[in-house]
């Protein structure tokens, strides 16, 4: 039999493993801080008012700047957004009117499974559904293979916000005589506004940082392009040519660019918290 | 029996909108089911030429036409796994600390939002940072050591991967944690035992499965993230021989080559790349929420 151990053995075995614990924890938190420094800290420099207004210059020509690429991660994700928040919703509102159903069971796994395929096999889909029909690479493509990112994202987050909303409240409104329907956009969707919003948000944080879809749809463009239907580039697309290129003037406007992509992504989970508590 | 009164145009707008909300789900039944289709029906001719010498064959050579494609799986294998067990220890700390020690306070908040700041940085830029202030540390390190410097190659590849996973997991992790019920604590802590022997004991017993289901999804993040590792795998199709040695996994060969591949066999062996990928996410996805309901949610 296992002898009992001393106060003093497991007090002290108490504080190893909290010193252990706190260690660690410390140790992880380094790298990530000094990640987050050296973004703000390297991108800080490139940015001044060309960077914002204008285009990349060619290899050897200082200055330069990614209004292309601001521009066409704006249309992008716009694209992304009108597509995936109805369709997004509308699923959402089935799952939580059907919570207990067997096909809604099935529709839900789908989502889960949705939510979990690679982002690059999404560029992929999107490049044989729209880029090979449409015979060239088009914002279209893009901002769809983003759509596909954020379609489960904010099915999640309506499902869970319209479940956590009271039944008598739908009941009292299909009681007064208000049709299903009604009840459903005129209560339901009102009442659950501040937490779909909030979804939407972050899903769009989300997909404004993703890459891999746009390689193969979006596909960069060293020009400015505002048409639907012709290259774009965007900003984390700008971030990985540039990255992987050896000239440094380039590798500072990366820095730039992924200092403002950060700024856009952290602004937008921002706002999202903020809408919650509205 | 019912009468035979004409319905209101409420009600057919009701029940439209019914079938509107069910076509939507089908809608999203339909979008997974065409995406696996559509992975198929493109890879088909790769199936075709190479059949299962596709997964066992080690060679991978566009230009003889040879697709093996177990460089890949390696690759892929090695640096999620290595990302995983590097990611563990750290993960485990920070949702014990997080859950059990620092309760409350502002050292709480800033950690918490640390993380959250974290886990919404984009890969790309993780990857970028990982070639510019890690590969020259690990070129060091591998110079000191006595191999080949590359700089890039699996190790560097499997640490910002786990960097990248940790917020993610612990989280997971955190989570599960919660779940184990604020009686029990209380009842084993007057018992009269230390913090440390709740957790070994009491809590740990209680959420391993859900711990479990936790790394297992971190490491189907792991095999799908994309950017941050084609940056700095350091992409050779040839079997990695060791930890430090460049490789490639099946997200980072399909980045890399998609592009460039304009013959129909090498555009249909990358579309069979992104298929197996595709199939090895869900089935991780599927096991991984399998567990949670299966052992984790209280009956």
């Amino acid at each position: 039999m296992k002898t009992a151990s001393t106060l003093q053995t497991r007090l002290l075995k108490e504080i190893c493993f909290k010193i252990l614990i706190g260690c660690l924890s410390g140790l992880l938190l380094a790298p990530l801080l000094f990640i987050l420094f050296y973004i703000v800290s390297k991108g800080f420099v490139a940015l001044n008012w060309d960077f914002f207004t204008q285009l990349p210059k060619p290899v050897g020509m200082t200055g330069g700047g990614v209004a292309n690429a601001i521009v066409g991660s704006l249309i992008l994700v716009g694209v992304a957004a009108i597509v995936s928040v109805p369709f997004g919703v509308m699923v959402g509102l089935y799952l939580s009117e059907n919570q207990a159903g067997r096909f809604s069971e099935v529709v839900r796994l789908c989502v889960d499974t949705l939510q979990g395929v690679p982002s690059i096999v999404m560029g992929i889909i999107a490049y044989t559904w729209i880029v090979l029909p449409m015979g060239s690479f088009s914002a279209l493509s893009g901002g769809l293979a983003l759509a596909f990112m954020m379609v489960p994202l904010i099915t999640k987050s309506t499902e869970e916000t319209l479940k956590l909303i009271p039944n008598s409240l739908k009941e009292a409104s299909i009681a007064l005589g208000v049709p299903y329907h009604t009840t459903l956009l005129k209560v339901i969707l009102p009442a659950g506004r501040s937490g779909i919003m909030s979804g939407v948000l972050l899903g769009l944080a989300r997909v404004s940082g993703e890459t891999a879809p746009l390689l193969f749809t979006a596909f960069g463009n060293p020009f400015m392009s505002t048409s639907l239907f012709k290259s774009v580039n965007a900003l984390p697309l700008i971030i990985f040519n540039y990255a992987t290129s050896p000239y440094q003037d380039w590798q500072t406007i990366a820095w730039g660019a992924s200092l403002l992509l950060v700024a856009f992504v952290l602004g937008l989970s921002i706002l999202s918290k903020v809408v919650i508590k509205k | 029996m019912p009468s035979h009164k004409p319905l209101a145009p409420i009600e057919v707008r009701s029940y439209l909108f019914k079938k509107i909300l069910l076509l939507s789900g089908i809608a999203s039944v339909l979008f997974l089911v065409g995406m696996f289709i559509t992975l198929v029906m493109q890879s088909s001719l790769a199936i075709q030429h190479m059949g299962a010498s596709f997964i066992f064959g080690s060679i991978w050579d566009p230009v003889k036409d040879i697709y093996g494609a177990l460089p890949f799986f390696l690759g892929t294998l090695i640096s999620a796994t290595l990302a995983l067990l590097i990611s563990i220890p750290f993960a485990f700390s920070l949702s014990i600390f997080l859950g059990e020690y620092l309760k409350e306070g502002i050292l709480k908040t800033v950690l918490n939002s640390t993380l959250d700041v974290l886990a919404g940085i984009p890969s790309v830029i993780y990857g970028f940072w990982g070639l510019f202030v890690m590969t020259p540390v690990i070129r060091n390190f591998e110079t000191a050591i006595g191999v080949t410097p590359h700089g890039v190659g699996i190790l560097s590849a499997s640490l910002i991967l786990a960097l990248m996973i940790i917020p993610y997991s612990a989280s997971i992790s955190r989570e599960v944690i919660a779940l184990v019920p604020q009686d029990l604590k209380e009842a084993t802590f007057s018992l009269g035992s230390t913090r440390f022997e709740l957790i070994s004991k009491v809590i740990l017993p209680y959420a391993k499965s859900g711990m479990f289901a936790g790394f297992l999804m971190s490491f189907g993040r792991a095999i799908s993230e994309t950017m941050a590792v084609t940056m700095l795998i350091g992409n050779s199709n040839k079997i990695p021989s060791s930890i430090f040695s460049p490789a490639n996994t099946l997200a980072s060969v399909i980045a890399n080559e998609f592009a460039e591949a304009s013959e129909a066999l090498y555009l249909s062996s990358l579309m069979q790349l992104a298929l197996v990928l595709f199939i090895i996410t869900t089935v991780f996805g599927f096991v991984g929420r399998w567990v949670i309901k299966r052992w984790v949610v209280p009956v």
